[in-house]
């Protein structure tokens, strides 16, 4: 073992685990406001398709990025239309979301399929993605807004009692969720992989929304989370090209063996998982009740 | 009275329908996108040459994203469902869900990928994809400056073990002190994890990328590392022109045309092929002459001719196993059965199959 051979490993592991901590921490502030959104996958496969459509006809980082994160709050905002104000139900709407999604990026990006891009440096959004944890965490934890956020999500009915906008709020999270869930997709099509194909996030969409369990709804351990899940796929990578005698499918399943262990752990005291979950988790508030 | 007509309506179609059968339909599983620039796209180019080539005559049909699951007996039941004379299967873990629903109509042919089992109206086919690989070993040998190869695996099927058997076997034997790096992603089809499998190869030291997942993201991490690599299945040249070396394309249209023309004549037979270079099933790519000195170039044609006209073999003893037992005695070639089953490494190459 080398110090090249340490520092590549590491670069490999940010640059894989960044879209899980965007993703996660998009998620959290949504589900802390009492909002369960199972579209990650497919917010992000169009927020994936719309920044790769939009840098192969402008030929702008900046454009396509912007786009991208457009697409996430338009797909959101629909989401946060049908639960908030039509009052569907999270679950359903939400799995309708990824299945929405996951079509209409099949089709926006069908003729853009192959179509050869100059992949951008990741290493913006790799220290992006840690400054983002930490400003949600200050802000969840140092500001009266972020006080009024988790209000919500902890007892809707309290906090409109006390004269704060629920749907507004819960509004305003969904939406954050939507264009974080959307800068990882556009992170995975323009640096991590440059190319469009269709489904190319490959299930992180899930993965995402595990980490959120799987930190307690604590911002700061969806990034430990998401590095110990990236941590262990390309850790297990570099022990087979190592040659050691393991058997690659135990090390492909590890991560999330891994998961579940600390779900096992964290859940093994009921009081505490029900303390750190939002207690309005996916139950529509109906104003004047 | 609606009974009646249903009943009347219903028989009118198959009494008229059969009477004027045509035009016959055909019908495909696809594991992934036609768009992936690798496996499925290929298949999607077979199938587009057969209806260039039978034109009034069939009418095709393609379900794509196919998981290798109980869903493909649901999507293999659809077009069985809806009419199809011919289905072509086109992923190896589709075998059971093939012949699941190939029981239940018999009337229908179906054609199932890379596979090895067949029945009255199920015919397997596949491609000695392992001809190509040895030609990519030859050139590894030869163009690594480090002595290691980075290889990523998909599955551990017998397919992608003889791949990286027949690699070995050719790059060893032009440069005896190569070593293969191999990581198994378990996955077909997810750009993110190829990439990190092979700037992981790339990190320990491999100057060479050799993939059997379907899309382009390996030669892409190459091209940004400013090491080699081989495409996969298709020409993957314009996504990375100074890393691309060449790749084996897998041909399919001639065999689909020739197979939907014998359901069209009622010829359609069941059994297996497992065609090479010498039918066309399996061509390289363009060699990249801005990378490879021109000399080598003609020792890999020399190699294709050889191969199309059987004087060499990617298979030829003495081959060793991993204990160092010989498996394959000097001046044999390892038979078909060998090959369709090979579960194993030969000596030389580190590490052991997953099982």
């Amino acid at each position: 073992m080398n110090l090249d051979l340490i520092l590549g490993i590491l670069q490999i592991v940010l640059i894989a685990t960044t879209p899980l901590v965007f993703a996660g921490i998009g998620e959290l502030v949504t589900e802390k406001s009492g909002v369960l959104n199972l579209g990650v996958e497919g917010m992000m496969l169009v927020g994936a398709v719309s920044a790769f459509i939009i840098l192969v006809i402008t030929g702008s980082y900046f454009l396509a990025f912007f786009v991208s994160i457009l697409s996430g709050i338009i797909m959101s905002g629909l989401f946060a239309f049908l639960v908030l104000f039509l009052m569907s139900n999270q679950i359903a709407t939400g799995l309708a979301l990824t299945i929405f999604g996951i079509g209409l990026s099949s089709m926006l990006g069908k003729q853009y399929i192959g179509t050869p891009i100059d992949g951008l440096s990741p290493w913006f959004f790799v220290i992006f993605s840690f400054l983002i944890v930490f400003l949600v965490s200050y802000f969840f934890y140092k500001t009266k807004a972020g006080l009024i956020l988790r209000a919500v999500g902890e007892s809707h009915n309290s906090a409109h009692a006390l004269g704060y906008s629920v749907i507004k709020i819960r509004f305003l999270s969904i939406i954050f969720g939507g264009s974080m869930c959307a800068l990882a997709g556009s992170y995975i099509s323009i640096c991590y992989a440059p190319m469009w194909q269709e489904g190319m996030t490959a299930g992180r969409g899930w993965i995402a929304l595990a980490l959120v369990v799987f930190a307690t709804w604590k911002p700061e351990r969806v990034l430990i989370g998401a590095y110990i899940f990236g941590g262990v796929t390309i850790l297990q990578m570099n022990l087979q090209a190592l040659g050691l005698r393991f058997p690659g499918q135990f090390f492909s399943m590890a991560p999330y063996v891994a998961t579940i262990i600390v779900l096992v752990l964290i859940s093994s005291n009921k009081l505490r998982i029900k303390l750190s979950a939002p207690a309005s988790l996916t139950i529509p508030f109906y104003k004047g009740r | 009275m609606i009974r009646i007509i249903t009943f009347l309506s219903t028989f009118l179609v198959f009494a008229f329908g059969s009477a004027y059968a045509d035009p016959k339909k055909v019908g495909f599983i696809y594991i992934g996108p036609p768009g992936d620039h690798g496996w499925t796209y290929m298949h999607d180019v077979g199938r587009k040459y057969m209806e260039s080539q039978l034109g009034d005559s069939i009418t095709t049909t393609y379900l794509e994203n196919i998981p290798e699951n109980a869903d493909a007996v649901r999507a293999i039941r659809k077009l069985a469902d809806s009419g199809h004379d011919l289905i072509f299967t086109t992923s190896f873990n589709y075998m059971d869900q093939t012949h699941e629903v190939a029981k239940d109509f018999p009337d229908i042919k179906f054609e199932h990928a890379t596979g090895y089992i067949q029945a009255d109206n199920v015919a397997t086919y596949s491609a000695r994809f392992y001809e190509g690989r040895m030609i990519e070993g030859h050139i590894a040998g030869h163009m690594t400056e480090t002595n290691t190869i980075g290889y990523i695996a998909s599955f551990p099927i017998p397919e992608v073990v003889r791949g990286i058997n027949a690699f070995y076997l050719a790059a060893s034997k032009v440069n005896p002190d190569i070593k293969m790096k191999i990581i198994w992603v378990f996955t077909w089809y997810d750009p993110g994890k190829e990439a990190d499998a092979a700037n992981t190869l790339i990190n320990q030291g491999a100057d060479i990328i050799v993939q059997h997942t379907d899309t382009y993201a390996p030669c892409q991490a190459a091209q940004k590392a400013g090491v080699y690599a081989f495409g996969q299945a298709s020409n993957q040249e314009e996504f990375c022109p100074d890393a691309h070396l060449t790749s084996i394309e897998d041909i399919w249209g001639p065999y689909y045309a020739a197979r939907a023309k014998a359901v069209v004549d009622g010829t359609w037979s069941s059994g297996d092929t497992w065609d090479g270079m010498d039918k066309g099933m399996v061509v390289m790519s363009p060699y990249n002459t801005k990378l490879m000195p021109a000399s080598l170039i003609q020792e890999a044609v020399n190699m294709e001719v050889g191969i199309k006209d059987g004087t060499i073999h990617p298979f030829t003893g003495p081959i060793y196993n991993q204990a160092g037992e010989l498996v394959v005695p000097e001046g044999e070639v390892a038979p078909d059965g060998m090959l369709l089953g090979m579960n194993f490494y030969v000596q030389g190459i580190d590490g052991e199959v997953p099982q």
